[in-house]
């Protein structure tokens, strides 16, 4: 009793004269907030995550739920949040668990950036009456290229390195069989097959059902090496190293063994219900020279025919990083910034550590060019794009395109409740429970997942137009189309952007 | 080894002398024996080319004379591999199946993540051997060594068997880390290990006789290959380092 309860995260209330007693809410709910007894819906709030399924589901719009209703002494440093974690800490004595991304508040880099837009010197373009090149090639460019002329012909001598070829510059990031339904990832795969996009698979191998979408899949290698083998490389469109993750970088993953069910054992190649357990380091890259061998192995197993990515967190030194992967032969960089979302991650880790994607790529960016070294790989940014703007402001810092990943299960209907590592997700996403991955229809989330595509992609080219740009291309690295706001000088030497007004 | 064989003299057997050449011609031959049928391919005069049969698959035996750089095997599945000399580091990373068998010592991370088949060492290997493999219903990765190893052998170890056959008790390096953080598979060493010697989540027990029995087939094929009497080894005594858990971590975490 030293400590004692807490207070409740969440405070439902049903309104009995508009409640009709169908029970759905019952049903819906896998934290078993609900139950129905003489004649009457009752809740336990303390079981509630907010995950909203009930809101969704209940016909009468009869339920309500209020966050913290119970009051703290308010005090700007012992927040509430602070607070609690020392007294579940001084119960268990362990490591905090966290889901989705980074929640402390701070201020988003995104939000002071605003974009440019033509006023009568330079006419903008209508995207309606203009084509508007968005297509974008990921993976190495030559420098330059030897030609020869033979009868009018041009025929290019330079090797050329493979690329992937995108319709849209906005990917789905890598979350894993495993971390996410199979539902949720054909759900995913179907909508950028249909958009000319890419997805990745995470480290959970490729389930045979994804096999007819392999050409818009790029599979990832990690430090676990689970479901990894020669078949699972030469089917994917690419192959991405995975060395850490914005959302816990530095230390490595772990799926506990209730996950690890009769299917997920089939794509990653485990025992049923044993940990699988990614270590911190990949056990064969201690050195930017070892990275280099495994990015060279495993061109070598696929004959050099696909793009290798590496995926690394934003942290303090990217840049420097980055320009080291630029020369181990690796098509592409992955920058995933410090709110990338996770099924789990400590709670440390998620909040403290790493830095925004848009300090990163803008850094990355600056220390390729200044070396000459820009075309020798893409750039790719992931961790917090929210809107199809924040698409436009990282691609103007120096992406080539972006990696989606909450954006896309909230298109699925996740509500962003972070309760993904419980396994109970009531929206058939971050769960293996069969009867709540049927919740999810492929048909249904495919369409959703596949609007939420095109209409950034709209937006994206309704912005470009704006700004009097027609191609993707003439975005990147035009850090010109972006101004400061309120951004301390610094921030702004970093980004390489001037302030509003300026 | 006969010296008549040339590229063409055989059909099924061909040479490739590799002096000068760089690792991805060196493959692109080896895949091109193996598509027009060769079933064995010697390739003499190598120096440090790495993944030589990196992502190889079918039923076809490489015969390598000198030393390989890293990561031989990487990803093969199916194929032979007999190394006349020793390994740079990770021979049989993420291996798939088939067999390495290695007259000499390797490097670090021998068997890396290694998922299936089997990888013979003659003499030692470098730090980390056996690191995070892992087994699946008929696949079950199999690293046989005959010398020393040095600190976390079968560090992360999710599955399959080492066994470590080196002569006790004067010659095995036995170092720190043994089976650290393992949470599946066995590790089965001559002679004894101090507890000192074992890693976070490892703990030893003795061979029953059941489990001796099983050992022995290994120790056979281990003695076939490098002309050792099996019966010195098979007569000696053995310990096992087994995981005290499937989940290593799983009291590590409490929710948010």
């Amino acid at each position: 009793m030293t400590i004692g309860s807490v207070p409740v995260k969440f405070r439902i209330s049903v309104d009995h004269d508009q409640c009709m007693l169908c029970g759905r809410c019952v049903e819906n709910c896998p934290y078993d907030v609900f139950r129905l007894e003489n004649g009457k819906i009752h809740v336990n709030s303390r079981k509630c995550v907010a995950c909203h399924r009930c809101i969704a589901m209940c016909p009468r719009d009869a339920i309500n739920i209020r966050e913290r209703p119970v009051d703290y002494r308010s005090h700007p440093v012992w927040t509430t949040e602070t607070r609690e974690a020392i007294y579940n800490q001084a119960r268990t004595g362990k490591i905090i668990l966290a889901g989705m991304g980074n929640a402390k508040p701070y201020p988003i880099i995104f939000d002071s950036l605003v974009l440019d837009a033509c006023q009568v010197t330079n006419p903008s373009i209508d995207p309606l009456r203009e084509p508007m090149e968005l297509r974008t090639y990921l993976g190495k460019k030559p420098s330059r290229l030897e030609t020869r002329q033979r009868d009018g012909d041009v025929e290019v001598l330079t090797s050329l390195s493979p690329n992937l070829q995108l319709e849209t510059p906005i990917m789905i990031g890598h979350m894993s069989y495993g971390a996410i339904s199979l539902n949720a990832q054909a759900s995913i795969a179907r909508a950028v097959s249909d958009a000319g996009t890419f997805m990745g698979t995470g480290e959970g191998g490729l389930h045979q059902s994804l096999y007819p979408y392999q050409d818009h899949m790029i599979v990832q290698v990690a430090s676990g090496r689970f479901g990894v083998d020669i078949n699972y490389l030469e089917r994917g469109a690419a192959i991405e190293i995975k060395i850490g993750q914005g959302a816990k970088p530095g230390i490595g993953g772990h799926l506990p063994g209730e996950k690890v069910c009769e299917d997920v054992s089939c794509t990653r190649m485990i025992p049923v219900g044993s940990d699988a357990i990614s270590p911190a380091p990949h056990h064969d890259i201690y050195s930017i020279e070892d990275l280099k061998q495994l990015v060279r192995s495993l061109k070598e197993a696929t004959e050099w025919k696909k793009p290798v990515f590496v995926k690394i967190a934003a942290v303090h030194n990217s840049a420097a990083i980055a320009a080291g992967i630029a020369r181990s032969a690796a098509d592409a960089v992955v920058i995933d910034g410090f709110r990338g979302g996770t099924g789990a991650a400590p709670r440390v880790f998620r909040d403290h550590v790493g830095i925004p994607v848009e300090a990163a790529i803008a850094s990355v960016d600056a220390k390729l060019r200044s070396q000459g070294i820009r075309n020798e790989v893409s750039l790719i940014a992931s961790g917090g794009i929210r809107e199809s703007a924040d698409v436009a402001k990282v691609i103007a810092l120096g992406a080539d395109a972006v990696y989606i990943g909450t954006a896309a299960l909230v298109a699925m209907g996740c509500r962003v409740c972070g309760t993904c590592y419980r396994g109970l997700c009531p929206w058939g996403i971050a769960t293996q429970r069969p009867d709540l991955v049927a919740r999810l229809d492929p048909e249904i989330a495919s369409r959703n997942v596949g609007n939420l595509i095109h209409a950034w992609t709209l937006e994206l080219s309704e912005l470009m137009g704006a700004a009097g740009i027609n191609s993707i291309e003439s975005l990147r690295g035009n850090r010109d189309r972006l101004r400061g706001y309120l951004l301390d000088e610094s921030i702004m030497k970093v980004l390489d952007v001037r302030p509003v007004g300026a | 080894m006969s010296d008549q064989w040339g590229p063409d003299a055989v059909m099924d057997r061909v040479r490739i002398d590799a002096t000068g050449m760089h690792y991805t011609p060196l493959n692109m031959a080896i895949r091109a024996a193996v598509a027009e049928g060769a079933r064995e391919i010697e390739i003499d005069h190598v120096m440090g080319q790495r993944f030589i049969a990196d992502g190889l698959k079918g039923d076809v035996r490489l015969i390598i004379h000198g030393v390989p750089g890293g990561d031989l095997g990487m990803f093969m599945s199916g194929p032979t591999c007999i190394v006349h000399g020793n390994c740079d580091h990770a021979p049989g990373n993420t291996m798939d199946s088939g067999l390495i068998v290695i007259h000499g010592s390797a490097g670090d991370a021998v068997a890396h993540s290694m998922r299936g088949g089997k990888v013979f060492v003659r003499d030692s290997i470098g730090y980390r051997g056996g690191i995070h493999m892992k087994q699946y219903r008929d696949k079950r990765p199999i690293l046989v060594l005959g010398g020393n190893f040095r600190a976390f052998l079968g560090e992360y170890m999710a599955g399959g068997l080492i066994l470590a056959l080196g002569p006790p008790p004067d010659s095995p390096i036995r170092e720190r880390g043994i089976g650290s953080g393992i949470h599946g598979g066995r590790i089965i060493v001559r002679g004894d290990v101090d507890d000192e010697y074992l890693g976070v989540g490892a703990q030893k027990s003795p061979l029953t006789r059941e489990e001796r029995d099983e050992i022995s087939p290994l120790i056979r094929e281990f003695a076939t290959y490098f002309r050792r009497d099996p019966d010195v080894l098979l007569e000696d005594s053995y310990v096992q380092i087994r995981p005290s858990s499937s989940r290593p971590f799983a009291s590590k975490y409490t929710w948010e």
